[in-house]
């Protein structure tokens, strides 16, 4: 039915809250593993930062910090609504605001992030 | 012009399951998808079974998955869905009973759930209950569900907790907790401070979006939740 019903804005706003907070859970029991490994095995944990510090972990980290941005964002307009309900007249608006807020943020963000991959 | 009209049908007596069956149907831009209904019903196959009766948005009867957005067939003309296929099914999350009918049972015992009805304390007043035309305002939004389901079964919360109460069932409790004449507030807050109450509201606004009435319902939730939480603070 998810997939079925077409929902608007409101829905696929939940909806991405929803994997990029399963995204950010993923992450963190990935980061309380690699924390773990620095004291229990100290040569399997620089492994693991050679993986973060690799094209394909960047990639990574850059899908991180969008999924972060975004449930951040998307989490103050839920927390704005909450407390002012009237705002839910301009849900629409304010989930534009987010991918206003998420692109000038997120671009130089992924930049910086990216950047060694190309050698720069 | 011609319209291919899909139906989700199921007959429990005889399909093992639900199935698309495609109707070529003539209709005018202006005519409604019910009247598009009636056509297969009267002229093609007349076991086909949906709810109706004002036929005008009034009743809330006719409440369906239309091009995959809860609508009420009676509210919605063919040239607002802008293409020529259009695509009927049984309103979601709800058990179909056959066709586009859906067992409305639960929905309906959780619309009692929240006591919708004037609760005072003491003997009736000798004349009327006065209340001001801003005391009237604030609740006035809630007073215009019909009870077509459309809300309840476009949430995504309710599709995966069938338990939660609904948006339908928190507008009408919003109508009484907000009357400036009704004593039973601290009941209905109670029993939507539930796990199954206003909590499991995620915003996704596809009931606001489906309300045929225009009711303005994740407000309405979030006028309630915040209630709670003035209650208990």
């Amino acid at each position: 039915m998810l997939i079925r019903y077409r929902g608007g804005e409101g829905m696929l706003a939940w909806a991405f809250h929803r994997i990029s907070g399963v995204a950010i859970w993923v992450f963190v029991t990935l980061h309380i593993i690699d924390i773990f490994l620095a004291g229990a095995n100290p040569g399997a944990y620089n492994t693991v930062l050679q993986v973060y510090a690799s094209p394909i972990g960047r990639i990574g980290e850059t899908v991180l910090g969008a999924a972060l941005l975004y449930h951040s964002l998307n989490g103050l307009r839920i927390i704005i609504m909450d407390f002012w309900p009237v705002f839910t007249r301009y849900h629409r608006q304010l989930w534009y605001l987010n991918w206003a807020l998420f692109t000038i943020v997120g671009l130089p963000v992924a930049f910086i992030i990216l950047k060694p991959i190309f050698g720069q | 012009m011609q319209v291919d009209l899909r139906i989700l049908r199921y007959d429990p007596e005889r399909d093992a399951g639900p199935h698309w069956v495609s109707y070529s149907v003539e209709a005018e831009p202006t005519d409604r998808v019910l009247d598009l209904l009636h056509r297969v019903k009267y002229e093609v196959d007349g076991a086909l079974t949906f709810r109706r009766s004002c036929g005008h948005g009034v009743c809330g009867s006719d409440a369906m998955l239309i091009n995959g957005r809860n609508r009420l067939a009676c509210r919605i003309r063919v040239e607002q869905l802008g293409r020529r296929r259009i695509s009927v099914a049984p309103l979601p999350g709800l058990p179909v009973i056959k066709d586009l009918v859906v067992d409305m049972d639960g929905f309906f015992a959780k619309y009692r759930s929240v006591q919708p009805f004037l609760i005072t304390d003491g003997p009736p007043p000798s004349r009327e209950r006065r209340q001001s035309p801003e005391e009237r305002a604030r609740y006035d939004d809630t007073t215009k569900c019909i009870l077509c389901a459309a809300c309840t079964s476009s949430c995504p919360s309710f599709w995966a907790q069938p338990d939660y109460v609904g948006p339908a069932a928190i507008v009408q409790a919003h109508r009484f907790i907000f009357d400036s004449r009704d004593e039973g507030a601290d009941e209905r807050l109670e029993i939507l401070a539930d796990q199954d109450g206003v909590w499991r509201c995620r915003t996704i606004f596809n009931c606001t979006d489906a309300c045929p009435r225009g009711i303005e319902i994740t407000r309405a939730i979030l006028e309630v939740s915040a209630a709670i939480v003035e209650r208990h603070g």
